[in-house]
């Protein structure tokens, strides 16, 4: 019998699980030694000629538009001369995978900077391509992961994590990687446990694990007394799940009676088809990025249209708070951010969406049409100048004038902002023309603490707990007071139940988290007497 | 002795220039020449092989640009002839891709 072994990480997503470890192959491609040059060059050229392979079978399962697609494709993996620098590289001693992508990368930024928008476009297809042969070179490719298992490994990207079957439960646990990363937060909104920054493990030495995603405990092949703990664990969370289902329908209250707005986050307008409108008071942030990951360009107008439009039918009349692109920092959209060498300092968010006047001025057509649908407000990420909300104003506006001119039915959403960067927290007052502010506290934390999201080595450092960022988050609950500015919370922290009483003392009322913390946030609030 | 090259120039008329589609049909086209064919932006060049979709469109050549294309080899003549063809109907009428 294998030896049982405990590990701890950062709880990154609440739940429990017991199941077979299924090991990510990445963590073997990156730890993988280049072999020598002869190897690594017959590596790749069987991988690409494999992914030719798999894209000649899939134009045959295609329509006649996606079969024009991928002959393009094709022709560009049956060309000798897109993998030339990549062998080139290999000849100097590179491993397949690093020459494949370096090669790869040159061509998609090429493309990414050309002039013409149909030549940038083509950078999806390049990735594409080099994704394609990657997972083959990585053997990742053929991996599918068996409903219900414990995925370990290094790191995981979100589409991947969207490619899992979760409906049979399962968790995540990761060696590096971070809690307020995006596949987190996929998580926390699937219902996935998950652990983050364990550190190496031998998990394929072991075939099953148990997971606690709220303290980030882990056993690797559990023996009696850590199974007795985790049945222990689960009697408990159960009752507090029972808890939680009594409060999911009933309005919010503090021990005292007050009520509290409590509202949930969304990242895609199907996520509104499993929430009870019943059980939550609107829609606090609706993340607009989704619409930006699609394989070739960017999102015409009607289909945002559409999207924001569905979100506010389902939502009757309730506020419905749509945040407007916040690509950037660890959040790439093909064909519209750039490469930089700091991204969460970078151009990201409102900076971004107002060097784009075009990419812009379609979501916000998008949105002052969806408007009319019920109670819309619009919030600008990132917003560090106020002279960024008239731009922006002056945008909305201008395309307001458009859509009457057109004789479309249009109205003006309230425009507010996000309070993340610490220069609008610091001064709140400077930005009293926002209709609103929404307090985003992952990014609030990381600017406060200057400890990047994306960095398990500093996730310790990065936490809404810290003195200084509560300081600052009960700094705007007061000036918005004073201001008569309605204010609410979006981040994680308001479905932290560490943090949630230190949040109502500071005289917050109003809080957005994910659809599967409302039971759990309204419960505990109602033991809350600030 | 070498044959001496064989050239023309056409007028890139479909709306995306020489992109995805009109370049998979325009290098497809120029391989079953065992003519070598490059094709330029400009008369004094440089030229690109033609029978590379990489290097056809890493060149990017868009909309009203004069397209030169010369062949050296047997069959220069008729691949000259076939490619300025491809290209002054417009790539067979395709239809343009859009940006979706």
């Amino acid at each position: 019998m294998i030896a049982p072994e405990h590990l701890r990480g950062m709880p990154a997503s609440p739940g429990l699980a017991d199941g077979p470890i299924f090991v990510l192959a990445e963590m073997f491609a990156d730890e993988r030694a280049a072999g020598t040059p002869e190897d690594e060059r017959a590596a790749l050229k069987g991988a690409i000629a494999e992914a030719s392979t798999g894209i000649a079978d899939l134009m045959g399962q295609s329509g006649e538009e996606g079969a024009a697609i991928l002959e393009f494709q094709l022709a560009m993996l049956e060309d000798d001369a897109l993998a030339e620098p990549a062998y080139e590289m290999i000849a100097a001693g590179a491993s397949a995978l690093a020459g494949w992508r370096a090669a790869m990368d040159a061509q998609i930024t090429g493309f990414e900077t050309a002039d013409d928008d149909y030549f940038r476009a083509r950078a999806a297809d390049l990735a594409d391509i080099r994704d394609r042969v990657t997972a083959i070179l990585t053997g990742s490719a053929a991996q599918t992961v068996p409903p219900g298992s414990v995925v370990a490994g290094e790191d995981i990207t979100p589409s991947r994590f969207l490619q899992t079957d979760w409906s049979r439960g399962g968790a995540i646990v990761l060696g590096d990687g971070s809690p307020s990363s995006h596949v987190a937060i996929l998580a926390r909104a699937r219902g996935v446990p998950m652990v983050t920054g364990i550190g190496k493990a031998d998990f394929a030495s072991h075939r099953r694990a148990l997971v606690d995603g709220g303290t980030g405990n882990v056993v690797l092949s559990p023996d009696g007394e850590a199974e007795a703990r985790y049945r222990e664990r689960c009697r408990i969370d159960a009752a507090q799940r029972h808890l939680a289902e009594a409060h999911l329908l009933k309005p919010a209250v503090l021990a005292d009676g007050e009520r509290v707005q409590v509202m949930v986050n969304i990242a895609a307008p199907e996520d509104v088809d499993a929430i009870d409108i019943a059980s939550c008071d609107g829609v606090g942030l609706m993340r607009s990025e989704f619409l930006f990951h699609g394989e070739t360009a960017l999102p015409d107008e009607k289909a945002q249209y559409l999207a924001y439009r569905k979100v506010l039918e389902w939502a009757s009349g309730k506020p419905v708070t749509i945040r407007t692109l916040d690509a950037g920092g660890d959040k790439p959209v093909q064909g519209l951010t750039v490469e930089e060498a700091n991204p969460f300092l970078g151009l990201r968010g409102i900076r971004l969406s107002l060097t784009r006047p075009d990419v812009f001025k379609s979501q916000l057509r998008a949105l002052a049409r969806a408007a009319v649908y019920g109670d819309l407000k619009v919030m600008l990420p990132m917003v560090t100048v106020p002279e960024e909300i008239d731009e922006a104003a002056r945008l909305l506006d201008g395309c307001l004038a458009e859509l009457i001119g057109e004789g479309v039915p249009a109205k003006r959403p309230q425009l507010g902002i996000m309070i993340e960067v610490p220069a609008v927290a610091i001064l709140p007052e400077r930005f009293a023309r926002a209709a609103f502010f929404s307090i985003g506290s992952n990014d609030l934390s990381q600017y406060v603490t200057a400890a990047a999201r994306d960095s398990s080595a500093v996730a310790r450092l990065n936490t809404a707990g810290d003195p200084a960022v509560l300081h600052l988050i009960a700094h705007v609950a007061g000036e918005a007071k004073r201001l008569g500015i309605p204010l609410s919370l979006c981040g994680d922290a308001g479905s932290d139940p560490v943090l949630l009483p230190a949040l109502l003392s500071a005289g917050l009322r109003t809080l957005s988290v994910a659809p599967t913390a409302l039971g759990r946030v309204k419960s505990a609030i109602s033991q809350i007497r600030p | 002795m070498s044959v001496p090259a064989q050239s023309t120039k056409v007028l890139m008329i479909h709306e995306a220039g020489l992109h995805a589609r009109p370049s998979v049909k325009f290098t497809k086209l120029a391989k079953r020449f065992g003519a070598a064919i490059e094709i330029s932006a400009q008369e004094e060049g440089p030229w690109i092989d033609a029978k590379s979709i990489v290097k056809v469109m890493a060149t990017r050549i868009p909309k009203g640009t004069m397209l030169h294309i010369r062949a050296t080899g047997e069959d220069a003549g008729e691949a000259i002839a076939a490619l300025s063809a491809l290209v002054e109907q417009d790539f067979e009428d395709e239809t343009v891709e859009g940006g979706a």
